[in-house]
Order: C-alpha cells, then structure tokens, then sequence
C-alpha cells in the first residue's frame, strides 16, 4: 500500500534554471502556470470579443456579461470615481479566477496554492490602498486609527486595535485565498485516494463524492475571486473615505 | 518520537476550530431559509449575501487548516 501524501501536489519544481545576476529567476512549475493562466484568459477573451457587432452573438453576449458583472460589482463598493477602478478589478479577477480554475485541470497546477502569488496580490492591493489613502489625505492617513467620536481615554485602546485590524486585512486576503485552494485540493486528493484504495464494490462512493466535489471546487474557485476583488474594492474604498 | 506525537494530536486539536465554522454555515443558511420564506422576492439579493458570508465563514475554518499545517511543518 503505497503512502498517502495530500500535500505532495503543491511542491514547487524548478523547470528551466534561470540566473539574472546573481538573482534566481528560474522558471518553477507555479511560473509556468501563471504564465499559462495569462495567455489562456487574454487568448479566450480575445477569442470571445473577436466579431463585434450591434447585435451581439453568443460569444461576445458572454463576454461583455463578464465585463458587466465586475463593472457593476466596481461601481457598486467603491462610491467615488468607480471607472477608474474597473480595469485593475477586472485583471485582478480575471487571473484570480484563471489560476484557481486551471489547478482543477488534472495534472495541473494551481498557482494560487502557494502563499507567495497570493501574499503578492494582496500585498499589492495593501500598498496601493496606503498610496491612495496618503495622496488623497496626507498626515489625515492616521486619523483612521483614531475613529471619530470615541471619549479619548479610550484611545490608547482603539489605536491599537485599529493599526492591528489594518495590517491584518493583507494577511488575511492572502491566507483566505490559500487556504481555501489548498483545502480544496486537499480534499479532492483525499477523496480521490480513497476511491484507489476502496475494494471495487464500494469504490462507487468516492468517486462520485469526487465529482460532485469538482463541481464545488468550480463554484469555491469563482466565488473567491468574487470575495478577493470584492474586498479589495471595500478597502479602497476604506482609502478614498476614511471612516465616513 | 514524542514530538512527533504530540504534533499529530495539535494537529487534531487545531480541527476543533471548524466547529465554530459548523454553527456559522448553519446560522448563515437558517437565517437565509427564514428571510426567504418571510419574502421570496428578495432571494436573488439576499442568497448574493449569504454566499459571500458562506466563503467568509468557511474560510475561517481553513485557518484552523493552515495552522494544522504549520504544525505539522514543526514536527
């Protein structure tokens, strides 16, 4: 019986040795599949958009409901000047969404298991939102840790809290977003590892467990993108009006 | 050896946190049911809502996840 490794999926292979240097630009298993992710999605898009016309067929109808449902969602959490934030929104989305669905796809990998690409994207989103929120207001940047209408013998406990709150929102972008790809891979490994093991009349139950399981993990994959772009439109939000 | 074994039972105890998870899933859909079935016109915005505080929750759990894993990386 050979061992079960659940974790053995998300190791990460150099494939090409690169050096830059002195700095090690190798291209590793999880470049390979954002680089995949990125052609793929930009190929798909452009293949759904190709013919445009008036009355829209089916490939470009569904092409600009994608757009139209990160619009709405944009304009919708981020009340001031949403426009200008659709753009970034929607390649957050899309690659988010790119790479968790192309680890569904067997013998893949999906990039957003590793917490590097993940910390990387929120962190991003993290320092971006500090940028605005010190263009925008200047010295007001820490008069977010101090809400307003607090007696002040209560400050040296809220400030605390709210800089703690602060920089806890990139880890915990990053870490929902991990551990939900991770666990679902997990799962489905497990899963899939009972259904070798099982004598071959109950084999039946795992294996379909595991499809309707896939059908979750397409569903969990959509979903967190949504909460990923969702939640990095509040912040900038948060940024733009501090505590109104 | 021991060691070993006291990282499988943290291991073990760090699931406990999904509990937490278990009662908000279920208060998530309760209280979705309920809403629904006072005004069903507004299922397409409130099961919006309860999905996303679904992942939220849900996400708590694998937390409990990660740091099983964390565990099992000191071992």
């Amino acid at each position: 019986m050979q061992t079960m490794q659940p974790l053995h999926a998300f190791t990460v292979h150099t494939q090409l040795p690169l050096d830059l240097f002195g700095v090690d630009i190798s291209l590793t298993n999880t470049a390979i599949a954002l680089l995949l992710t990125s052609i793929c999605s930009t190929v798909i898009l452009i293949l759904l958009l190709q013919r445009q016309s008036i009355l829209p067929g089916r490939a470009q109808l569904l092409g600009e409901m994608y757009f139209e449902f990160i619009r709405n969602m944009t304009l919708k959490n981020i009340h001031e000047h949403g426009e200008h934030y659709v753009p970034i929104m929607f390649t957050l989305f899309t690659l988010i969404v790119g790479s968790n669905l192309m680890g569904l796809l067997p013998g893949s990998f999906a990039p957003t298991t590793q917490i590097v690409v993940t910390g990387t994207l929120a962190v991003a989103v993290f320092l971006y939102t500090v940028y605005l929120r010190v263009r925008l207001h200047g010295w007001g940047f820490f008069h977010a840790f101090a809400p307003h209408g607090i007696p002040f013998y209560l400050m040296p406990l809220m400030v605390p809290v709210e800089i703690l709150s602060f920089l806890a929102r990139p880890v915990s972008l990053a870490v929902r977003l991990f551990a939900n790809m991770t666990a679902g891979h997990t799962v489905l490994g497990v899963i899939a590892f009972f259904g070798l093991l099982a004598p071959w009349y109950v084999q039946w139950v795992p294996l379909s467990l595991s499809v309707a399981l896939l059908g979750v993990e397409i569903f969990i994959a959509a979903i967190q993108a949504y909460i990923f772009c969702v939640l990095s439109c509040v912040y900038i939000d948060d940024a733009i009006h501090p505590h109104s | 050896m021991e060691t070993q074994s006291a990282a499988l039972i943290g291991m073990g105890l760090a699931a406990v946190g999904m509990a937490g998870s278990g009662i908000g899933i279920g208060y998530i859909f309760g209280k979705m049911i309920e809403a629904v079935a006072r005004q069903p016109e507004a299922e397409p915005i409130l099961s919006k809502y309860a999905w996303i505080g679904f992942a939220l929750v849900e996400a708590i759990a694998l937390y409990a996840l990660v740091l099983a894993f964390i565990i099992m990386g000191q071992a």
